[in-house]
């Protein structure tokens, strides 16, 4: 378990349910924070959350990498993303009075495959395996190898990085985690490729490869029959040369996933769960909650983006409602009795999600906190991106008056 | 072979599978999709592949087994059955139906073969829930065993599919698999798959918001689809909002420029106190949602471009729950989406 201090509760706790304020400041500049995880479900501003937090963290003094999956496009020029060529980047127009930078890069999970397999073979080998037809296919177009590839670029850029210690181009990565069909499938990585290795499986793919050995048990021969039988011959030799092929490379692979989570679950990690105010994208979140804890992974908070707000929290839902109807009835003032119910709108709006974060903090009491207000315009600029990143930082949301 | 399906519904739409960034309620649309379909006495069923259990909650049933299901009843008769796809149990189902592998097939389970092809293998997973929505789609009805017979099970079957990013992959993988395996059953069943997901009997449709970024995916996709010879159907904008505003009035609104006056009479009238404070929150009120129509104006022109057809749901307030559903479903069928 972390033994983190608690976060601060802010002073505007009761704004968020009961829930203690994620101080986002707090964390930025704790310089034993070396990596920070954005997690949760697609469409909930993952990967704007990513950004706005390490262009804040590079303004206020420190050195930034993010590592972004798959961003949109807007989102990837506006911090001079315009290719994808899987390395970090200066972005330029970041404000480095505080004596910070930010670079950012976008995964090409092929190309880091490609790499893995040419610094750890013998270019014979590595020669092999790229033109392995099964290689091409699981390296480019497969759904699921982005995760493994994910894992390993982080391992290499905190490497890069000096390990934490600040020693490299690097005090902080920020990682935007893969928008799998559970962003979870990134922490699985490691113990898949593990389970896959000690598994049966490998060496009843191996076997024949490494000639008659005592494995060929009678149990094993059924099962290679009944996969030639499903696969075709053809198709059983052609995977079996593939495993074979890169099974020098597993290992490393291996280890270097198992250290990258280690690292997950070291001090020095932070991960920021993010959500939408909407109850598909708080189960999620409740989700990522309790699967960082079970895995003793370090949770820093939640932030729920794209929160309504209003201007005139004293007029009721109910009273504004009514006040638009009786204008619309009598016909009269149709700019004023259609702004009403925009407010009464929005009221609603505002109740519903309240509610829901209620029910997320009342089953996750200890989760800090962060809301991020709805813009009324996309992101798509290093000043939009700085927008939401005062609002995550310093004091929080503003107070209302009631 | 699957060419049969031509003479019962003349090329007719068999398979619907529905995309769209996170966030854009591609679910919600796919749900009121498979409600409108089946109304006026159609079987439809609708397939989850993220194992979410996001039907259940949607038509408020308990969480699905790996079962179809009928989850509701649409208007003027017809059901929606409902299936969560697990590819564990896809594929032993498969091995079942195609191999009867017996003894060898519990031999498979005690290599890992099986948690290794569901888990752990990149890109099987998807080979197996596309083959399971290639299998219900192509089900005859129980007892027809009239050679050619066109008769279906499933007068249409919908399938909530992965969003917008991954789509192309996702439908795609049978392709690769046609790839590697060079002969033998597999190569036979990827491209039976491939044939039904480019042939005029499926269509895609993408599901959209009035925004930059779920609309740029949207062309994206459109792209990255049609590259790959599958067929968008038509665009679905969510979350639409309408707004009661003059072009004059969203103008003035917009550069903060309506008459204080105006607005303090009007709250008078209304029996509230017209506090300045009350105003200014208003204008301000009025300038954002003038923002908005202007952002969604300039996205609706976007859409518009992409030359597919286009149907728009409304934005539902107060959140989505059954009589909203049957409600999107009613605004599919009039805008002839089914």
């Amino acid at each position: 378990m972390s033994s983190r201090s608690t976060p601060r509760v802010g002073p505007l706790a009761s704004r968020t349910h009961g829930a203690p304020h994620f101080d986002v400041d707090a964390m930025l500049a704790d310089p034993d924070v070396g990596i920070i995880v954005c997690c949760g479900s697609g469409g909930v501003g993952k990967t704007t959350t990513a950004a706005s937090v390490g262009l804040r963290a590079a303004e206020q003094g420190r050195h930034v990498v993010v590592l972004t999956i798959d961003p949109a496009r807007r989102l990837a020029q506006s911090m001079g993303l315009t290719e994808l060529d899987n390395t970090p980047r200066p972005v330029h127009g970041v404000d480095d009075r505080n004596g910070g930078s930010l670079d950012a890069m976008m995964l090409d999970m092929k190309r880091t495959f490609d790499d893995v397999v040419v610094a750890h073979a013998s270019p014979d080998k590595a020669r092999q395996i790229l033109s392995n037809p099964f290689y091409q296919a699981v390296s480019s177009s497969f759904a699921g190898t982005q995760e493994y590839m994910a894992m390993e670029k982080l391992g290499q850029l905190h490497a890069e990085a000096g390990g934490g210690r600040g020693h490299g181009a690097w005090d902080l990565i920020v990682v935007d985690t893969p928008p799998s069909r559970s962003a979870l499938d990134f922490l699985d990585a490691p113990e898949r490729l593990a389970s896959l290795l000690d598994g049966r499986f490998i060496r009843l793919m191996l076997a024949p490869a490494r000639g008659p050995a005592r494995l060929f048990s009678a149990g094993l021969g059924i099962v290679t029959g009944a996969l030639s039988k499903v696969l075709g011959a053809q198709m059983l030799r052609d995977a079996q040369t593939f495993i074979a092929a890169l099974d020098t490379l597993f290992g490393g692979f291996r280890a270097r996933a198992e250290k990258t989570y280690r690292l997950l679950q070291a001090e020095e990690t932070a991960f920021v769960v993010v959500a939408a105010p909407a109850a598909d994208a708080l189960r999620e979140a409740a989700y990522f909650v309790e699967r960082l804890t079970e895995d003793h992974m370090p949770l820093a908070g939640l932030v729920v983006n794209r929160v309504t707000q209003t201007h005139a929290a004293g007029l009721e839902q109910t009273t504004a409602a009514a006040a638009a109807q009786r204008l619309h009835e009598a016909g009269e003032h149709p700019v004023t009795a259609h702004l009403l119910q925009l407010h009464a709108d929005r009221m609603a709006a505002i109740a519903n999600e309240e509610h829901l974060r209620r029910r997320f903090t009342a089953a996750h009491p200890r989760v800090p906190v962060v809301e991020v207000p709805a813009l009324a315009t996309d992101v798509h600029d290093l000043d939009g991106l700085r927008a939401v990143g005062a609002a995550l930082g310093a004091a929080g949301p503003p107070a209302e008056s009631a | 072979m699957a060419d049969n399906g031509k003479a019962s519904g003349g090329g007719r739409v068999r398979l619907h599978v529905v995309s769209g960034k996170g966030g854009t309620g591609k679910s919600t649309a796919a749900a009121a999709l498979a409600l409108a379909l089946a109304s006026g006495g159609n079987k439809v069923l609708l397939c989850e592949v993220e194992g979410r259990q996001g039907v259940a909650q949607m038509f408020d049933v308990a969480p699905l087994p790996y079962e179809e299901r009928k989850v509701a009843v649409a208007p003027d008769g017809g059901d929606v059955y409902a299936l969560a796809i697990d590819p564990e149990a896809a594929l032993l189902e498969y091995l079942d139906m195609y191999y009867r592998l017996g003894r060898a097939g519990k031999a498979l389970e005690r290599f890992w073969v099986i948690d290794f092809a569901t888990t752990i293998a990149p890109g099987l997973r998807d080979v197996l829930l596309t083959g399971k929505v290639f299998e219900a789609v192509r089900r005859r009805p129980k007892g027809d065993r009239a050679k050619g017979s066109a008769a279906r099970a499933y007068d249409a079957v919908v399938l909530d599919a992965p969003p917008t990013g991954r789509i192309t992959r996702f439908l795609n993988v049978n392709a690769e698999m046609a790839g590697l395996a060079r002969v033998g059953p597999i190569r036979n069943q990827a491209e039976s798959i491939m044939t039904l997901l480019r042939s005029p009997r499926t269509a895609v449709h993408l599901v959209t918001v009035l925004e930059e970024m779920p609309v740029q995916e949207t062309q994206d996709a459109i792209e990255e689809l049609t590259r790959a010879e599958l067929r968008v159907g038509s665009v679905i904008v969510n979350l639409v909002r309408r707004t009661g505003l003059s072009d004059e009035a969203l103008d003035r609104a917009e550069s903060g420029a309506l008459p204080d006056k105006g607005l303090r009479d009007g709250l008078v009238d209304a029996g509230i106190k017209p506090t300045e404070p009350l105003v200014q929150a208003l204008q301000q009120t009025a300038r954002e949602h003038a923002q908005r129509v202007q952002l969604e104006a300039s996205q609706r022109a976007l859409v518009e471009k992409l030359d597919r057809p286009v149907v728009e749901l409304p934005l539902v307030p107060d959140g989505i729950d059954l009589g909203a559903l049957y409600e999107l479903a009613q605004e599919l069928k009039e805008q002839g989406l089914a």
